[in-house]
């Protein structure tokens, strides 16, 4: 009986918060049971994601030092699975031969949904602390070098290289300097800090002691939206583990340093995220917009130098380390050096985190990886960058995936959530929700956004009930609002909605006047 | 309007802020706790949280009003936060938020009249591959249908 799990040590069933919303906590207790009732021995490990979102749950046996994928499981699919792995219908064959996974270059995500996210020691077997112990023999001056070289830009919109912020921070004389890591994450079509978070929770830690090195901060904080309770467990967890480790602490390694961290919760404001208003929150005020100058890496938590970075900034950090900033610099094109990780999401057949060197084409990307629409219907717009990002209609995939090359298109890359729509979409609608949302988040500190944004549903209605003159005015008001605004979401919200606008102006026709058009 | 003094909140409070003594700007934090106790922040925790804080009743209105998160009266004892966000828009979003609350009668923000369900909307839940999700008291479901919704809100209630 179970022969063929001969051999088999280990079973990865994730524990991330897709996985689990797909139904992996059953297919868990399925697999614990079914193993227990044949009297194997058997570890079962709740792992991160692998990112292939399409296969979760996903299972994985080890054999033999190989890792044998089973996707998508079901509870009722798992009898099967201890009768006979090789034979199962839901057999992908070792995972690491998947398409979807050889075709990555796993810099950041190496470990993420390989490894137990809470046991170090596994942390370390798989290379993590390589770039912490390398960072403890340098200068400061040299941490940051490195980071330099590495040509890392920030990966939470904005795209500021992370070297020339901590040099900034790391230049101030001060008391006290801190380390935030903006974990907001409010962009819809992203994930990648959620899953870096809840599948290798210490390369996150380990990514903002170094920082915390490198600018001679001592505390550090991460700021992490309540909508993700499972990644907030799980850093709690880990940072709990790193201090009683001399991972955190006073003494980190043993190198008479310290840094040490907190968890802060955010309360549901997407505006939070941006990186002022962040700062706000943190002191337990209004998340409000604060002005620029100054920069928060001269006065930002409570008006000390602070490095805001966000999660995949930080977690790109230990490589760099690592194996040096020429490594990562190694891979990209122009001014966008190194990985990123895609998160293809929507109406798209393969969604998931994919992680590779900036450079394909939004068209290889929504296509090739993505594998087109979910619905087989015609992909007809793909937004990229989060509700603040462009809407580009398929004759625009040949843009390579880089900063300047989206920016030159009149789009961002944002954080790199692509979200697929097929051609039932109504763009004018996603133009209103556009302008709906950044009515609703606003933090309402100036005008064109707090009441331009309602300004702009009116107007958006007014177009499509017939009114041909209200589209010179919803020009104006995105004039406006970009003019106008102290901070990206009233200021990057004419973006969805004016490419909505140009690109696919038929979907602003009144409905009775659409089909005379066509 | 005055309001009485809520002698059991305002001892809890007190205790609450003292437990968060050793943090810089302790405030969303509390608050955090207060609700997880109350299940929303009441009017009568207002005084003894700026009283401990040292800070305006009015701060701390400000700061509980701001955030979606805060809510100044209670909800249902089970709370249903769909996903309205694009990424769940792009895989039939709109169509369920539209059965969801014709089945449970609610519009967003509204407690049924049994106090057992408050329907909330959220954007983005980093579920966006597998969309249109939602969470279910901590619950997290994705891939939903209105039939799916259906059986998860009768399972619960
Ligand atoms: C409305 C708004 C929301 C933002 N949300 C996030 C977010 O959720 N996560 C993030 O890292 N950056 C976000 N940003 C960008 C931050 O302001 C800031 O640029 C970033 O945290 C800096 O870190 P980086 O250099 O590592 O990217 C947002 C900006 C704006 C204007
Ligand atoms: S643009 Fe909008 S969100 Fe940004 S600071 Fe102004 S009012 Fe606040
Ligand atoms: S007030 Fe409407 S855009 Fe300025
Ligand atoms: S858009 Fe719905 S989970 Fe992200």
């Amino acid at each position: 009986m179970g022969l063929s799990m001969n051999g088999v040590t280990r079973i990865f069933v994730p524990g991330d918060m897709a996985a689990r919303a797909l139904g992996a906590d059953d297919v868990a207790r399925a697999i614990s049971r079914e193993s227990d009732e044949r009297g194997l021995d058997i570890r079962v490990t709740r792992n991160g994601s692998r990112g292939m979102v399409f296969h979760e749950p996903l299972v994985e046996i080890e054999r033999d030092g190989v890792r044998y994928g089973f996707g998508a499981m079901e509870a009722s699919d798992v009898a099967a699975l201890f009768n006979d792995p090789d034979t199962h219908p839901k057999a992908l064959g070792p995972v690491d031969d998947l398409d979807w996974m050889k075709r990555q270059t796993r810099l950041t995500y190496a470990r993420c949904g390989v490894i137990d996210p809470l046991d170090l020691d596994e942390y370390e077997a798989f290379g993590g602390l390589a770039g912490l112990r390398a960072a403890l023999k340098r200068a400061p001056q040299r941490i940051i070098d490195e980071v330099k070289a590495s040509g890392l830009r920030g990966r939470g919109g904005a795209g500021f290289p992370t070297g020339i912020k901590w040099q900034t921070v790391h230049d101030a004389e001060a008391r006290q300097k801190y380390i935030v890591c903006n974990a907001d994450e409010g962009d819809s079509g992203t994930f990648a800090d959620r899953m870096l978070m809840e599948g290798d929770p210490f390369c996150l830690i380990e990514g903002m002691a170094i920082a915390g090195l490198a600018v001679g901060a001592t505390k550090g904080y991460i700021y992490l939206r309540s909508e993700y309770p499972d990644a907030i467990r799980m850093m709690d967890a880990a940072t709990i583990i790193a201090r009683q480790n001399g991972l955190l602490g006073a003494d980190i390694l043993g190198s008479g340093k310290t840094f040490d961290l907190e968890i802060r919760v955010g309360a549901g404001a997407y505006v939070c995220g941006e990186e002022t208003a962040l700062l706000n929150s943190l002191e337990g005020k209004r998340g409000v917009v604060r002005a620029k100058p100054p920069l928060p890496a001269l006065e930002g938590f409570f008006g000390q130098p602070t490095v805001v970075n966000n999660v995949i900034s930080l977690a790109a950090v230990p490589f760099i380390l690592a194996e040096g900033g020429e490594a990562y610099a190694a891979h990209g094109i122009g001014r966008s050096r190194g990985t990123i990780p895609l998160q293809i999401a929507g109406n798209v057949k393969y969604g998931g985190l994919f992680e590779a060197a900036f450079g394909m084409t939004l068209g290889e990307i929504v296509n090739k990886i993505g594998g087109g629409t979910a619905s087989g219907k015609p992909v007809r717009a793909v937004q990229v960058g989060g509700p603040l990002g462009a809407y580009f209609p398929p004759d625009l995939f040949d843009t390579p995936f880089g900063y300047e090359d989206f920016s030159s298109k009149e789009g961002l890359i944002g954080h790199a959530g692509i979200t697929v729509f097929d051609d039932s979409v109504d763009m004018g609608r996603m133009a209103r929700f556009a302008m709906e949302f950044c009515a609703i988040e606003s933090c309402g500190k100036c005008t064109p956004c707090r009441i331009g944004a309602v300004r702009g549903v009116e107007t958006i209605d007014r177009i499509r009930d017939g009114d041909a003159g209200a589209m010179a005015l919803l020009t104006d008001l995105c004039d406006t609002m970009k003019a106008g605004s102290l901070c990206a979401l009233g200021g990057f919200t004419p973006y969805p909605v004016m490419s909505a606008l140009n690109h696919f102006p038929e979907d602003f026709l009144p409905e009775g006047h659409k089909e005379a058009a066509e | 309007m005055t309001i009485l003094p809520d002698t059991s909140v305002a001892s809890r409070v007190q205790a609450i802020v003292s437990e968060h003594a050793d943090l810089d700007g302790p405030l969303l934090p509390i608050l955090h706790r207060v609700q997880s106790e109350y299940g929303y922040v009441p009017e009568s925790a207002i005084r003894p949280l700026a009283d401990a804080l040292n800070i305006s009743r009015a701060d701390v209105h400000g700061v509980v009003s701001f955030y979606h998160d805060f809510h100044t009266a209670p909800r249902g004892r089970h709370v249903v936060k769909i996903c309205r966000a694009e990424a769940c828009q792009a895989r039939g979003g709109q169509a369920l938020e539209d059965h969801i609350r014709k089945v449970l009668r609610l519009n967003w923000n509204e407690t049924s009249s049994d106090g057992a369900i408050t329907l909330e909307p959220v954007y983005c839940l980093g579920l966006c591959a597998c969309g249109p999700a939602a969470l279910i008291d901590e619950r997290p479901v994705a891939k939903l249908t209105g039939e799916k919704v259906e059986r998860l809100v009768r399972e619960m209630v």
